[in-house]
């Protein structure tokens, strides 16, 4: 390992995260490459969904199980990357960062970019291990159920748990480019850049409570920048929304600012907005890392589309590790009709009264938690809150779903509802996509495991 | 005492947390967060959602972010891949929380901006 260069400690140190979720808009990184400077930028494309999609890509083909857009942005972006020197730190390995590394390494070559770093982190897959823990005596039981995971051991169909920043530092110390991960925290993502960075350490509480509260400010994309925010039309230019960057300081201090010229805005609301978002506990926000307190940041407006983060507090981190498995529970079937006027509502009521009593006839009943019929227009979010004009909508989506351990009766269920359309009341249309049919629930299974059981690995290739 | 939506005292979000959901709501003054903290009980809330939610509501609070914290623990039909629910990630239970009406003392609206129309 050749050593890296000696440079100066470069202050602020600029982090964007480009990416909320896998299938966020691929305009969000590509402009921020774009649109002004920038040291890191950070994606994350995996979602509490995401994996098990993922995991249902990667029995299909071996090749399978990361997020293939992100290979398709290093495609769009690798130029702007070298060109510039921006670092790239990525969880787009998902289920398979190996093939994803792969990916990247053949897009670097096709750009005839040569000596760029590319490094995977793995250790969050504790699937091949899953047996021999439990023999050891962790039981992986069910944080919210106390099920010990034994008891639907046979329908595993993934383990990882969540890592957090050190490998992505220690990544970023040997002078990869571009780090992928697999399954690991969200805010990991830029508290990593900044441990490495700073020489922040393991039990610098406030510091990596900092860094972890910038991560989390960011890690959806836009929500902190004007997206899906209460006051929307105070909102400029929604089409040309910036994405975040952290500007950050070796004291844990840092702005959360966007690129001149591009449309949001940035304001105390708008990252206090996303402060809230999936918070849990404010005073105790869990990663592997440390256990921020989000209620000791104090949190000013500094400036057009600039605010200011300090006074972070955390405390050490707990023994274990969260863990994510998936596994296989039941089939689900959704499908849905347009329903017009006049009497909109009262016809698509009809509607679903004799689908369940045409399936009933032929020997298939589904209880009240294997159903669901919707009546989209007459206010379905909001149920049982009094909403203006609910009850006699112009027209309504009527969406019906069933779910159960019995595919067949799942799938029995999709074939009673396009006959609605001349065998129902008038003005049924907009069937589309074709019969519903079964497709796989995955559940989750939260559990904790200690850390000690876990080894991280991170390994660099050169292109 | 006036009879308004929360909407006119405060800015919320929402999202998924395990088989339920978060949301966050923001007081738009220090008048309208004191006001909330003693009148937006758990209570007020659970049955505001009683149509949407079977499980119980945790409050949090967070008065450096003018924030109070609620957790729907069973709002999302079984969550995840599991939920036959159209919002199944409970992403509109903040703009729900948001049309509560409540009977806001005066001086509290005074002292608090409204929304921009």
């Amino acid at each position: 390992m050749t050593p890296l260069p000696q440079r100066p400690r470069r202050e602020p140190v600029l982090v964007a995260n480009g990416q909320g979720f896998w299938g966020d808009s691929i305009l969000g990184p590509i402009r921020l490459v774009r649109e002004g400077p920038l040291h890191y930028l950070t994606l994350d494309y995996l979602a509490e969904v995401t994996l098990s999609i993922m995991q249902k890509l990667r029995g299909r083909d071996p090749q399978k199980g990361y997020a293939t857009d992100f290979v398709a942005l290093i495609d769009r972006i690798a130029p702007e990357l070298v060109a510039q020197g921006i670092r790239v730190v990525a969880n787009a390995g998902g289920v398979n960062p190996q093939a994803c590394m792969e990916a990247v390494l053949a897009v670097l070559a096709k750009h005839g970019a040569k000596g760029v770093k590319v490094a995977i982190v793995e250790g969050d897959d504790i699937y091949p291990d899953l047996d021999t823990l439990l023999a050891s005596g962790e039981g992986l039981g069910n944080m919210d159920t106390g099920r010990p995971l034994m008891d639907v051991r046979a329908r595993v169909t993934s383990a990882n748990v969540y890592l957090g920043a050190f490998p992505i530092a220690q990544a970023l110390d040997q002078g990869a480019q571009i780090v992928i991960t697999g399954r690991g925290t969200d805010p990991g993502l830029v508290l990593g850049p900044l441990i490495h960075e700073f020489g922040w350490g393991p039990q610098d509480w406030d510091l990596l409570a900092a860094g972890t509260i910038a991560g989390h400010i960011v890690e959806c994309g836009a929500q902190c920048t004007g997206g899906n925010y209460t006051d929307w039309r105070r909102i400029p230019d929604m089409a040309m929304i910036g994405y975040p960057i952290i500007e950050a300081h070796a004291d844990g201090s840092f702005a959360i600012t966007k690129h001149t010229g591009t449309g949001g805005r940035i304001d105390r609301s708008t990252v206090v907005h996303q402060l809230c978002y999936e918070m849990g506990d404010p005073a105790r926000y869990l990663t592997p890392d440390v256990i921020a307190d989000f209620t000791s940041v104090k949190i000013e407006d500094d400036g057009p589309d600039r605010v200011r983060v300090s006074g972070a507090k955390g405390a050490p981190a707990t023994p274990t590790y969260k863990v994510s498995c998936s596994f296989e529970d039941g089939w689900k079937a959704t499908g849905q009709l347009t329903i017009s006027g006049p009497d909109a509502l009262a016809k698509a009521k009809l509607c679903a009264q004799i689908v369940w009593q045409r399936l009933a006839y032929d020997g298939f009943e589904y209880g009240p938690n294997e159903r669901i019929e919707e009546y989209l227009g007459a206010n379905v979010c909001h149920a049982g809150i009094a909403v203006p004009g609910a009850n006699d909508p112009a027209e309504v989506v009527l969406r019906m779903g069933v779910k159960g351990p019995d595919r067949r009766k799942v799938d029995r269920f999709g074939s009673e509802l396009v006959p609605l359309v001349t065998s129902g009341p008038p003005g049924v249309t907009g069937f589309a996509g074709g019969r519903p049919k079964a497709t796989q629930i995955i559940g989750f299974w939260p559990a904790l495991l200690d850390k000690s059981k876990v080894s991280t690995k991170v390994t660099v290739v050169e292109s | 005492m006036t009879r308004v939506k929360l909407e006119r005292i405060a800015a919320a979000r929402s999202g998924d947390k395990g088989e339920g959901s978060n949301v966050g709501l923001m007081a738009r003054s220090p008048a309208a967060f004191a006001f909330l903290e003693r009148a937006l009980t758990e209570d007020v809330v659970r049955r505001h959602f009683a149509g949407i939610n079977a499980g119980a509501v945790k409050r949090y609070v967070a008065p450096n972010m003018q924030v109070l914290n609620f957790l729907l623990l069973d709002s999302l039909g079984g969550g995840g891949s599991a939920s036959l629910k159209t919002d199944a990630q409970g992403k509109t239970h903040g703009l729900a929380l948001l049309r509560l009406e409540l009977d806001v003392p005066d001086d509290v609206l005074a002292a608090t901006p409204a929304p921009a129309p």
